[in-house]
């Protein structure tokens, strides 16, 4: 361990960090093999997993992973991402927020309202497609369940899985906008400049319990 | 029956035509099964076990003739078998050969995500080819007469083909070859259609006033066509559906679904783009670490 920097807050552990990049690795082979099957112009993406029985098989598998680890991790946030009343205000200040003038936003804390919504949208989603996954994995729980529950499972499944890959997308540009970002969970840690800038509640939080200064 | 291509007109998880040019221009296929004249004898399912070299397992009695009791990827035909009391207070004993349809717009096909898993011919005959087949258990999804079945060995899909490989050579289906009583006919679908409107006609004469054709306008017609004795209930045919029809959802699914979502996640991800390039990334920079540091020494 390396002794406490002052030029450096800790935002990830290294155990959320990894358990993070599970759930992301998860995704990204979840949405290449989900896509294959799910657009005839995609369908060459079931290569990548070894033909399309391969990916048929492999999906499912990969899925109760991610559900697992994703809620690991949300057990591990859920407590950030309450919304409070200074959210709302950031929320009706989205045209301040997308034009990157955030002194006019209200003090953020751990996560922004943003950041929060993202989260609730991929509990729910999760939710949502581990439910209607199960009841359209043909090869164990499909004989379960009746024609319209099926059917309504594999609309639903193509549904959550469209908001979660296009929540997902927001989520990595917003990574490669505020800058700094990705290195906290990569490395863990950010610049105090970066957590008074982005997260200034927060940064108060830290300075008052965990900050050598 | 002339001989008979087996061109594809239409191709599963494809967004392109298929090869149209050559057609069944002396006119497409279709099985006519009069149930009113089937006498459940099941020589159509023993003819479909030794064409196709299918052995289904020894099942169970389950209280009735069904035997086996339902279609499996080993039993591409079954007999059904319902005893209907009609007002009169007879007993009529409804026989139903059930197995696929040929829908001329199959749910199946619709369904399927891997592209040439499943393929209509230009004659109207829908195919599975198993080899493309990746096991996902969507064409079951898809059909609205409950058909395919996946393996439990192979997990591939499996059905009727119609004795493809049979039609193709100018012979007909092996189960129409069998049939003792004529009730199944085989040949172009006009011919079938007014083979059957002569049948109908016969069973009006004979007192069954509502005996018609099953051939349901819900999937474009069906290349499997019943004659029914009770037109206007077909649902008395152990099951049969009175109106199918490809489900909303899964047209809604196979249908705008998918241009629309791939094309919303192309639009975000454009936004995205056009976000880091017209507004540019936030940075933090040195006044944040200054003002940082600044409010740390004032902490306490």
């Amino acid at each position: 361990m390396n002794p406490p920097n002052p030029d450096r807050i800790i935002r990830y552990t290294a155990g959320t960090r990894i358990n993070h990049w599970i759930v992301a690795i998860s995704f990204v082979l979840l949405a290449l093999s989900g896509l294959a099957l799910f657009h005839p112009a995609l369908f060459w993406l079931t290569n990548l997993f070894g033909g399309g029985p391969w990916t048929r098989i492999l999906h499912p598998f990969i899925g109760c992973v991610m559900v697992a680890a994703f809620y690991l991790l949300a057990a591990h946030f859920w407590r950030d991402n309450l919304m409070q009343p200074r959210d709302w205000i950031w929320l009706r200040k989205i045209d301040d927020v997308v034009g990157n003038r955030e002194e006019n936003l209200p003090d953020v804390g751990r996560y922004n309202a943003g950041q929060k919504l993202l989260f609730f949208t991929l509990v729910v989603c999760l939710i949502g497609l581990l439910l209607s996954g199960i009841v359209i994995w043909r090869v164990y729980f499909s004989a379960f369940f009746p024609i319209g529950a099926i059917r309504a499972a594999a609309l639903l499944h193509a549904f959550f899985a469209f908001v979660l890959i296009a929540s997902i997308i927001v989520h990595i540009y917003a990574g490669i906008w505020v800058k700094g970002s990705i290195r906290a969970m990569t490395r863990g840690w950010v610049s105090p400049g970066w957590a008074w800038k982005h997260h200034r509640a927060w940064f108060r939080e830290v300075g008052k319990g965990m900050h050598p200064k | 029956m002339p001989l008979q291509s087996l061109d594809i007109v239409r191709r599963s998880a494809t967004t392109l035509p298929e090869p149209e040019v050559r057609g069944a221009h002396t006119g497409q296929v279709a099985k006519l099964i009069d149930t009113t004249k089937c006498i459940g004898c099941k020589a159509c399912q023993v003819a479909c076990m030794e064409w196709n070299d299918l052995r289904d397992d020894i099942g169970t009695c389950t209280g009735h003739y069904d035997n086996p009791h339902d279609l499996s990827e080993h039993s591409w035909t079954l007999m059904r078998f319902f005893e209907y009391e009609n007002p009169k207070g007879d007993l009529e004993w409804l026989i139903r050969k059930d197995g696929c349809m040929h829908c001329e717009d199959p749910g199946c096909l619709k369904a399927c995500p891997s592209p040439g898993a499943i393929v209509q011919y230009a004659n109207g005959i829908v195919d599975f080819q198993e080899e493309n087949c990746i096991g996902c258990g969507y064409c079951v999804t898809g059909c609205p007469f409950d058909v395919p079945r996946i393996s439990k060995s192979d997990k591939k899909a499996y059905k009727c083909t119609l004795c493809s490989d049979r039609v193709a050579v100018g012979l007909e289906p092996a189960c129409v070859k069998t049939c003792p009583t004529g009730a199944i006919v085989f040949g172009t679908k006009e011919d079938m259609k007014q083979h059957a409107e002569e049948r109908i006609e016969d069973l009006k004469s004979r007192g069954f006033d509502q005996a018609g054709l099953y051939d349901p306008a819900g999937v474009s017609g069906t290349h499997v066509m019943y004659v029914l004795h009770h037109a206007d209930q077909p649902g008395l045919y152990s099951g049969l559906p009175e109106n199918p029809k490809i489900s909303p959802t899964v047209r809604l699914w196979k249908g705008a679904a998918k241009p629309l979502a791939l094309f919303a996640m192309a639009a975000t991800a454009a936004v995205g783009f056009l976000h880091y390039i017209g507004i540019g990334p936030n940075e933090t920079d040195e006044g944040d670490e200054e003002a940082a540091r600044r409010e740390s020494e004032k902490a306490p």
